[in-house]
């Protein structure tokens, strides 16, 4: 475009308002990627799960156990591939007793039927080898400074008393949804220090084939149904499904909040629009004057405000992305993978485009219908 | 010699447009952060108010919520003889052994789908006089040995089935709703209330979660404390029931009010932005006038108090709008996951007179932020400049 100097040379006139402009658009990006993020962040964990894993919790509420022996009755269930348990174990460490998940794991089994947990060959035999073994997820090492090898001990809040694992493998999760902050121990382990008790939180059931998941949870659950603890058997994307409903209406909150920022700042950059405008309403004239067609004039605004809303995108939605990739954020471990999806920087750089003409749109019809005669006057 | 306020509201009554996008942009802050804080709030007063400070709450050593304890008959029974625990008007003990239970209901409405984790907690028949915001607002109390349930008024509507008469189904058992109670507005109201002895075995439960008494003397907690917390024969953690409640709200409250100042935070330095802006090209479409006041002999400090003031008074305004933009929210009950006890709790926004004071004072501090630089701009101004 010719007259691109021209929309730069208006732009560098009052520099101030230009970048104070930009830059409230650039935060309001910069927020509403950040809380779109936090609903795709909720979305993908409730869509993650292997296609064939089934979770099996107690019918009566999934805080409370199964038998133990429910193990050897599902390994035998016909289609069924592997079999394995996890226990909640709710310990807190140190003196300021931090909280991070633990597990107690059927661990040989549980390590086959997450592949999504990558652990070093080595450290992965040192810690099925060893009863009292711990392995931990990377961010874990830095949260704490742990190392390998090293001794921890946790306060039991379930499972009363000092608890000492020591580390024996680091594993890093292949896909970013998986929590990469937790830490799993031998369930044999939790077994014998309370007294055999047999039980086991939870079970997780591989399927040969994701086509017969429903059928086999559901043949699963009719097997149990008359025994001392009914079970619930879902897809593992199911359960994971209701732990997001669990915080509420998430997504309306973050919409909400989102909306009323981006009109916000649509009304600051309009109102700088406008005010851009008004200020050269006589040169507008004069430029009419001197040939510059209606058309273009509606052009050099709207450019102008183009130029303000796509840099304040780039600023505000290339910002959250860096950010949040940067600081490896993860929001205490609630939202694993918490990273700014293709999706939302397309969705924010439609929003500026939207901003652009919603704030570009009324002062570039006033330029282009300007009636010359009057401005002129006016200006004297 | 100040310059009279009326001067600031004609001149911003000159430029309505661009005053109003300045004050609706700082109202919308506003409205963000009351409606925010709102919710913060309402969270906390929910499970503050779920205690009395009269009541003690024991849990199991080192458990740090009902969820996570367990209580022995053995230590019932202890607990129960304490010489702390408060007498009822039948000459028994105010004393309320109670289970805890998580168990899934399906929510109903459109609220959110899906299941919720709702407690289903197995009081003593004592417990209606042991805590004393109870209400029963309809129907009546669960009888002693039969499968009777109350529910919170929270619960009803949410949940099918709540409604008095109708039949509840937990724990491989079908439970009639005798009544529904209200608890002050606090979590409870988000509960299911059976009888202790009922709720136990369905669940298979040998042992109780947590066990709730008046003191005798309610200036006793510490000396009360101190002596259950060094009986040998137990051990268990002695808490101000008011204390222990309001502890479970503070992992939730603390991150809704980060989040709350953190998104205001950024929100609202765009909109102060947006208020530099409106004040310098102000004062600079005023620049005469400005140069008027000053050779009028009104002192540069005027000047500058003057359009300090203009902005904020757009703030205000703003402020004003704010608050009439989030007041609607003020009642509104949403439910979120407590994770302290991995339970659903229903709970309502509760703006405050305070709240919407702070919200004020937010919106001036942007007005006066945003107006500083171009207000002394205004106050500096070479005069003979300007007028010519």
């Amino acid at each position: 475009m010719k007259f691109f100097h021209l929309v730069l040379a208006n732009l560098g006139r009052h520099k101030r308002r230009t970048l104070l402009t930009i830059a409230s658009v650039a935060l309001a990006l910069f927020l509403f990627a950040s809380l779109q993020t936090v609903v795709t962040t909720l979305e993908r964990a409730s869509q993650f799960g292997g296609a064939r894993r089934l979770v099996m919790t107690n019918a009566s509420g999934f805080i409370l156990p199964l038998p133990l022996s429910y193990a050897n009755r599902l390994s035998a269930g016909k289609g069924i591939t592997n079999v394995t348990w996890a226990n909640w174990f709710g310990g807190k460490y140190g003196d300021n007793k931090a909280f991070f998940a633990q597990f107690a794991v059927d661990a040989k089994s549980y390590l086959e039927m997450y592949p999504e947990l990558v652990v070093p060959e080595d450290q992965k035999q040192a810690f099925l080898q060893e009863r009292s073994a711990a392995l931990i997820g990377v961010r874990l090492l830095d949260r704490f400074g742990w190392r390998v090898g090293q001794n921890v001990t946790l306060q039991g809040t379930i499972f009363p008393g000092d608890w000492t694992f020591t580390i024996r493998g680091v594993y890093t999760p292949s896909d970013a949804v998986i929590n990469d902050d937790m830490m799993l121990f031998h369930h044999e382990y939790l077994e014998e220090r309370i007294g055999r008790p047999g039980i086991a939180g939870w079970y997780i059931i591989e399927v040969d084939d994701a086509d017969n998941a429903a059928a086999t949870a559901k043949t699963l659950d009719d097997q149990f149904r008359n025994s001392s603890a009914p079970t619930k058997t879902g897809t593992e994307q199911a359960f994971n499904a209701s732990f997001a409903t669990m915080w509420g209406n998430v997504s309306l909150l973050m919409g909400t909040i989102g909306l009323a920022v981006v009109f916000a700042i649509l009304l600051v950059t309009a109102n700088a629009m406008m005010m851009s405008a008004r200020e050269r309403t006589g040169e507008v004239a004069v430029l009419k004057t001197i040939g510059f067609s209606d058309g273009t004039l509606f052009s050099l605004v709207m450019v102008e405000a183009g130029f303000i809303a796509l840099t304040g995108a780039l600023i505000g939605l290339g910002g959250a992305k860096l950010l949040y990739r940067l600081s490896n954020f993860n929001a205490g471990g609630f939202l694993p993978g918490f990273d700014v999806t293709t999706r939302t920087l397309v969705i924010g750089t439609g929003i500026a485009l939207l901003l652009m003409l919603a704030s570009g749109l009324v002062p570039a019809l006033r330029a282009a219908r300007l009636p010359v005669v009057q401005a002129l006057r006016r200006v004297e | 010699m100040k310059i009279p306020l009326s001067y600031n509201a004609r001149s911003l009554l000159q430029r309505p447009v661009s005053t109003a996008f300045t004050a609706l942009g700082i109202g919308l802050v506003v409205a963000v952060f009351i409606g925010m804080l709102a919710l913060a709030n309402g969270f906390r007063a929910a499970l503050v108010r779920t205690g009395s400070a009269e009541n003690v709450l024991i849990l199991r050593d080192g458990a740090d919520s009902e969820l996570s304890s367990s209580l022995e008959r053995q230590a019932v029974s202890i607990l129960t003889a304490s010489s702390h625990v408060a007498t009822g008007g039948d000459g028994r003990p105010m004393v309320s052994p109670e289970a805890y239970v998580v168990i899934p209901l399906p929510r109903k409405g459109f609220d959110t789908t899906g299941l919720a984790n709702v407690v289903v907690r197995g009081v003593s028949p004592a417990v209606w006089s042991v805590r004393a915001n109870l209400d029963i607002v309809a129907g009546r109390r669960p009888e002693s040995g039969r499968s009777e349930v109350c529910v919170g008024e929270k619960m009803a509507g949410r949940f099918d089935h709540t409604a008095i008469g109708e039949t509840l189904r937990f724990g491989g058992r079908d439970w009639t709703v005798v009544c529904r109670f209200t608890a002050g507005g606090s979590a409870f109201e988000s509960e299911i209330w059976g009888e202790n002895e009922q709720v136990l075995p369905v669940f298979r439960r040998e042992t109780f979660q947590s066990l709730t008494f008046r003191l005798k003397d309610a200036g006793a907690f510490e000396e009360a404390k101190r002596a259950l917390e060094a009986d040998k024969r137990i051990s268990v953690d002695v808490y101000r029931e008011a204390d222990f409640y309001a502890q479970q709200s503070q992992l939730l409250g603390s991150i809704l009010e980060v989040l709350a100042i953190m998104i205001t935070g950024i929100m609202a330095l765009g909109a102060v932005f947006g208020a530099i802006n409106t004040m310098y090209a102000a004062v600079a479409s005023r620049s005469p006038e400005i140069a008027v006041l000053l050779t009028l002999g009104f002192p540069p400090r005027s000047v500058l108090a003057s359009f300090l003031a203009e902005s904020a008074l757009i703030a205000l305004v703003g402020g004003v709008i704010g608050m009439l933009i989030a007041l609607p929210v003020n009642g509104m009950v949403t439910s979120t996951t407590n994770w302290a006890s991995f339970s659903e709790i229903a709970f309502s926004f509760r703006i405050t007179p305070g709240l919407l004071l702070s919200g004020l004072v937010f919106a001036l501090l942007m007005g006066v932020i945003g107006g500083f630089f171009p207000a002394r701009r205004a106050a500096k101004q070479p005069v003979v400049q300007a007028l010519r």
